[in-house]
């Protein structure tokens, strides 16, 4: 029973025990590593990225994959800077993006599963839509100085005499335990793993396997626009090439946190973990000093890389095993 | 038995597809606590009457009534809201989702509005264990067998609280002893009141298990009779129908040129990936052999070693008396071998392309990529082809997935025929394929073997097998129980055999 | 008529058609070329000039595609190729004393590498390819980074400037030296297609690859052909871009041509499912998203907002070669008139 548990988690126990180590070992090496404040960082850093790939998880275990997502926080960025130097009121303005990103995220959905597109090429062409919107709003970087929005920005809440986080870390935090709750313990949750794990069983099990392929999509969108925002605060500007490649990193963060791109497993969890070894290892980068930054993205590949191949060992030894347990059948 | 209340009933069912009448006034009628054997072959409109049932497929005519009360059946998901639920043949369940989510999953039960797990867990013990399964319910589905995910199929169905349960398939992937433990359970399940309808090509569990039995063919009802008084023979004869007699006229076919026994291939304590065991075979030139065994019991594992398409992992295996090692599909064909398998769709055709195609496929990777046979040569080997096993079709240029199934096994036959083999391994090369054509194949076959050709075939129609092979090898549970030639081979003999190894 | 219709490369033309057509009465001299310096000179001239690295890229993309697999990293190897070829014209690498054929082979063979790379984790590892060019994607850059120790090339002043730059940018017989690059691995894929039986391997096997290695194709050899073939001529590409800015800028050499490339090969009519393919109509495809970007240019629209339009042409593209809209949008049709029959 122990051993079946363990296997089910095992990545994102090797994720977490690897994140473990490089803290660790980022701990020895450098001076002033070892602090609640570097370790606050990672997630004051990468909230909007945990908000992200938290959506993203849905949608990769659901089986398909969505590569609008950083076009969607540009744009985010971009639109809400627009808007309120306008004068819109910024909750007005919060709200309004937060139903853009579902509304897009509903249409990539709808033409995914009723039209039968490929996920990949739906959301390219989101993507294209959502960059291209951007530079029709402005060709340049816009400004955010509302005070609603500066103040979030700047607000710290104190953890201890030396440790604070933004607010943008409570976002996150609770949208990973939103959606850790929706994966573990809500219909939708389960069904998305059962769409992910065989579409034609689900289906054949009564489950709603339309609504539910959209509905994953509205939430990638939802989170795509959270995060948006959340950056926004990072930030305090939109402009239209914000975040290029951003997806690409989601998608990573999701690999090594344990989500296999065929479907039907992952968790919300360990792609929070996935974000925050990209960001430790960043970090290792930065205290090292004398590294071009670019070590960063080789780092990550390998890592990929690293995780890709364990899952594919994985699964063929599940096949195997299963085989021979046919065989003693 | 005959007084009891009547459950579900069908009448004058009718559902056309493109260019087939899958059903034509078929009526079924289900009783309260009895197992119905649905028959017929390939074809016969099974499953298609099963589709219509539960709600994949709309009906085009015809009313159905559960418990008196017209029903219109409009989904799956609706079917199983009235109580009728199904077991498919492949198991539709997932498997990264635990046991216990799969027999819950779409129906959980919730505490604080959250899914309450450990009730799940609890009570797909308690319905597992009612099953006569012991199981820890919270690992993955796929870490299980087969014949468990089939009672977890069960269970599932069973949770639904089904007034009606159909089993399509069941026992194709079970043994003996599972297959035993299954229709204990169906015939508690009928104790209790259920209807179940048992779809099978397996005629002996039909004798088992079943009360009465509905024979379709060529999608119309043919009757409904009781088990106890229809005698296997005459069963057969009412699947079968007419068309009987027009296979018996190739029985005339057999030849006797046993006596030239030169050996094609030979292999020794055969091992493979395919979990085959210490597996001993003999290929003469130009005879037919056979390779008897019920589904699962390593006639496919069989060929596709010999072919290359599983590794062998131990023995030996050689062709002309050389040894060959690590074995792919390309060295078998360029060794002269062929192998068309059972599953015509996903290993055997290549749906866009075009029937000119499919033939030379097989032939351009013999000769390889670099000596390209040119359009024109192309064109001529796959015309010869068409005319010689009157492929039924406008021309070379049609894809071949606009063809009919047996017209398609026929091209499939071209493609290995074209690499001119002396090693040809047909599984099951006439299942799914209209009984005209049927009787067509298996005389190609018997005409190829006059020829010189070394055959093997493979099929679950006993009678098929007794007439083409000359020779056959007896596998069970994935090892050879014997051989048997001349006029030791008999339904009678195998079945026994078969029987008999099962027990070892 | 009918026949000329159900060509795969008809519809790519004709949209190219109307794309041209459409300049011609809105874009001012759109279509007028004349001789500067001994060469011809236009807009027609520079897409030609400048669809020459696309075009490369969706002839190995269309390869790739019709095995059902996708190779997303071509943008990355664009950025490692021109970064090593300009570092080594440049001379800071400190190997090859600025020769120009050892820039240029050593960029080729990083190119064969990164294919090699991609087609043994998707065909012997047996990843997903999406998931396996990923990252290539991801590293790609990063390594280019490392070779150019993290700064934008320019080499405005090497040695063999002029030689490099006459490459992407040069001029022979009046037309762009890489229009001639294009033209002939053009040529050379197709009478690979065409004249051996790669052709109907590869698309066999993208059909139904279980088929296709029962009846002795080698699968796996064929896909890790084909992803080399698609890194081979993305370094190509990252030459001809790096010589036609002179200078190899990492973070943006072919930032987002994959999903260009991808474009390309969907605008000509390819099942992104893979099969049955048509390098030409690829070619078409690539020639249609340049005239689109030049189009954009001319209108003065900003450049950015092109991904606009490209979005457009996708959505629209793909809803009339999904089945299931066609279908609905038939039966609607249908349905009105039969509603018109009953009124």
């Amino acid at each position: 029973m122990k051993k079946g548990i363990l296997s089910k988690n095992f990545q994102l126990f090797v994720t977490i025990v690897l994140f473990l180590v490089l803290f660790l070992a980022g701990s020895l090496r450098y001076r002033g590593f070892f602090s609640a404040q570097v370790f606050l960082n990672l997630f004051i850093d990468n909230a909007y990225l945990i908000i992200i790939a938290v959506g993203l998880t849905f949608v990769l275990i659901s089986g398909g994959i969505d590569i609008s997502v950083a076009s969607v926080v540009a744009f985010v960025g971009m639109l809400s800077a627009y808007l309120l130097q306008n004068g819109w009121n910024p909750y007005v303005v919060m709200l309004l993006m937060l139903l853009i990103g579902s509304t897009g995220g509903f249409l990539m959905g709808y033409i995914i599963h009723y039209f039968k597109i490929q996920p990949f090429i739906a959301t390219l062409a989101g993507q294209f839509l959502y960059r291209g919107a951007c530079f029709i709003i402005s060709t340049t970087s816009i400004i955010i100085d509302n005070p609603v929005y500066t103040t979030i920005a700047n607000y710290q809440i104190k953890l201890a005499p030396k440790a604070y986080i933004s607010i943008s870390v409570v976002i996150a935090l609770l949208v990973v335990i939103a959606g850790t709750i929706m994966a573990r313990f809500s219909k939708f949750g389960r069904a998305v793993y059962a769409v992910g794990g065989n579409e034609q069983s689900a289906n054949l099990m009564g489950l709603p396997v339309g609504r539910i392929k959209v509905l994953v999509y509205v939430l990638s969108g939802f989170c795509a626009a959270l995060g948006g925002i959340v950056f926004s605060f990072y930030t305090l500007s939109g402009y239209g090439l914000q975040n290029i490649g951003l997806e690409m990193d989601a998608i990573a963060s999701s690999v090594i946190g344990g989500t296999l791109l065929t479907g039907g497993v992952g968790s919300v969890v360990g792609s929070m973990f996935g974000v925050l070894i990209q960001g430790i290892i960043q970090t290792i980068i930065i205290f090292q000093g004398n590294l071009s930054s670019w070590w960063t993205k080789v780092a990550v590949a390998s890592l990929l890389c690293l995780f890709i191949v364990l899952q594919r060992i994985i699964s063929a030894n599940r096949d195997k095993f299963k085989r021979k347990m046919l065989n003693n059948a | 038995m005959e007084n009891k209340e009547i459950l579900l009933t069908m009448r004058k069912i009718s559902k056309t597809f493109p260019g087939v009448k899958a059903l034509n006034n078929v009526d079924f009628t289900l009783r309260k606590g009895e197992i119905h054997a649905l028959l017929g072959e390939n074809g016969a409109g099974k499953s298609t009457l099963i589709k219509v049932l539960t709600g994949v497929e709309s009906m085009d005519g015809g009313q159905v009534t559960l418990e008196g009360k017209p029903i219109h059946v409009k989904s799956s998901q609706h079917a199983q809201t009235l109580g009728i639920s199904t077991v498919y043949q492949e198991i539709n369940l997932c498997g990264n989702l635990s046991v216990a989510e799969n027999i819950f999953i779409g129906r959980e039960p919730m505490a604080y509005g959250m899914i309450d797990w450990k009730m799940i867990n609890k009570r797909a013990k308690e319905l597992l264990n009612n099953l006569n399964v012991d199981i820890d319910v919270t690992k993955t589905l796929d870490s299980y067998p087969v014949a468990i995910q089939q009672m977890v199929a069960i269970a599932r169905a069973l949770d639904i609280s089904a007034k009606v349960l159909i089993l399509d398939e069941p026992t194709s992937s079970l043994d003996a002893a599972e297959c035993k433990e299954l229709f204990t359970v169906m015939r508690k399940l009928c104790n209790e009141g259920m209807g179940i309808i048992f779809v099978t090509h397996f005629l002996d569990q039909v004798y088992e298990v079943s009360d009465r039995i509905t024979v379709l063919r060529n999608g119309e009802l043919v009757g409904e009779y009781e088990a106890k008084s229809l005698p296997k023979v005459e069963l057969i004869g009412k699947m079968i129908g007419k068309d009987y007699e027009q296979l018996q006229q190739i029985e005339s076919a057999k030849k006797a040129h046993m006596e030239n026994k030169e050996s094609y291939l030979t292999c020794k304590n055969l091992t493979t990936e395919g979990n085959l065991k210490n597996l001993d075979l003999e290929v003469n030139k130009g005879e037919v052999l056979g390779l008897a065994g019920l589904l699962g019991s390593g006639r496919t594992e069989t060929v596709r070693a010999l072919f290359g398409a599983d590794k062998i992992l131990g023995g030996e295996l050689s062709v002309k008396n050389t040894r060959i090692r690590n074995n792919k599909p390309i060295t078998a064909i360029r060794k002269g071998m062929g192998y068309c398998s059972e599953d015509r769709k996903s290993e055997g055709i290549v749906g866009e392309l075009t029937i000119r195609e499919n033939i030379i496929l097989a032939l351009q990777a013999k000769k390889g990529m670099f000596r390209f046979i040119g359009k024109k040569e192309q064109t001529k080997i796959s015309q010869q082809y068409i005319k010689l096993l009157d492929i039924k079709t406008p021309g070379c240029e049609q894809q071949i997935k606009n063809l009919s199934g047996g017209n398609q096994q026929k091209v499939l036959l071209a493609r290995w025929l074209a690499t001119n083999p002396e090693l040809l391994m047909l599984d099951e090369p006439t299942r799914g394929i209209d009984v005209g054509t049927k009787a067509e194949i298996q005389k190609i076959v018997l005409e190829l073997a006059e020829k010189g050709m070394s055959i093997i075939f493979i099929s679950s129609e006993m009678d098929e097998m007794l007439r083409c092979c000359e020779r056959m090898v007896v596998l069970n549970d994935k090892k050879k129980l014997g051989e048997l030639s001349g006029n030791e081979k008999n339904e009678q003999v195998i079945m026994e055999m078969i029987a008999g190894g099962k027990s070892v | 008529m009918k026949k000329l219709t159900r060509n795969q490369i008809f519809w790519p033309l004709v949209a190219l058609i109307v794309l041209l057509i459409y300049n011609a009465f809105f874009a001012k001299n759109f279509f007028k070329i004349s001789v500067v310096d001994g060469h011809l000179y236009g807009n027609l001239i520079d897409i030609l000039k400048n669809f020459a690295p696309l075009a490369l890229l969706s002839i190995g993309m269309t390869l790739v595609i019709a095995t059902g697999g996708v190779d997303i990293s071509v943008g990355s190897v664009v950025a490692i190729s021109g970064a090593i070829a300009c570092s080594i014209i440049d001379g800071r690498l400190g190997i090859f004393n600025h020769s120009l054929v050892s820039a240029l082979v050593s960029a080729l063979l990083s190119g064969l590498a990164c294919g090699l790379w991609n087609g043994f984790l998707v065909a012997k590892v047996k990843i997903q390819p999406m998931v396996a060019t990923l990252i290539l994607l991801t590293a790609g850059r990063g390594i280019a980074q490392l070779i150019t120790k993290g700064k934008i090339v320019t080499i405005n002043s090497a040695p063999m400037m002029k030689e490099y730059y006459f490459i992407g940018a040069g001029y022979l017989l009046g037309l762009p030296f890489a229009l001639y690059i294009v033209i002939a691995f053009l040529f050379l894929v197709l009478l690979l297609v065409k004249r051996t039986a790669f052709g109907l391997f590869l698309q066999s096997l993208g059909i139904n690859s279980k088929s296709s290695m029962l009846s002795g194709i080698n699968v796996d050899r064929i896909k890790l052909v084909v992803y080399t073939i698609s890194g081979f001529l993305a370094s190509i590409a990252g030459i001809l871009i790096s010589s036609n800015i002179k200078g190899a800028d990492c973070n943006n050499a072919g930032l987002f041509i994959e999903l260009d490339a991808i474009l390309s090969v969907a605008i000509g009519g390819n099942s992104l499912n893979g099969g049955k393919f048509m390098v030409q109509a690829s070619i078409v495809g690539a020639l249609f998203v340049q005239c689109l970007t030049t189009t954009v240019y001319a209108l003065g629209v900003p450049p950015e907002a092109i991904s606009l339009l490209k979005a457009i042409v996708i959505i629209v593209l793909c809803l009339f070669q999904s089945d299931s809209f066609r279908q609905r949008v038939f039966k609607g049709f249908k349905r009105s008139v039969k509603g018109a029959d009953a009124a």
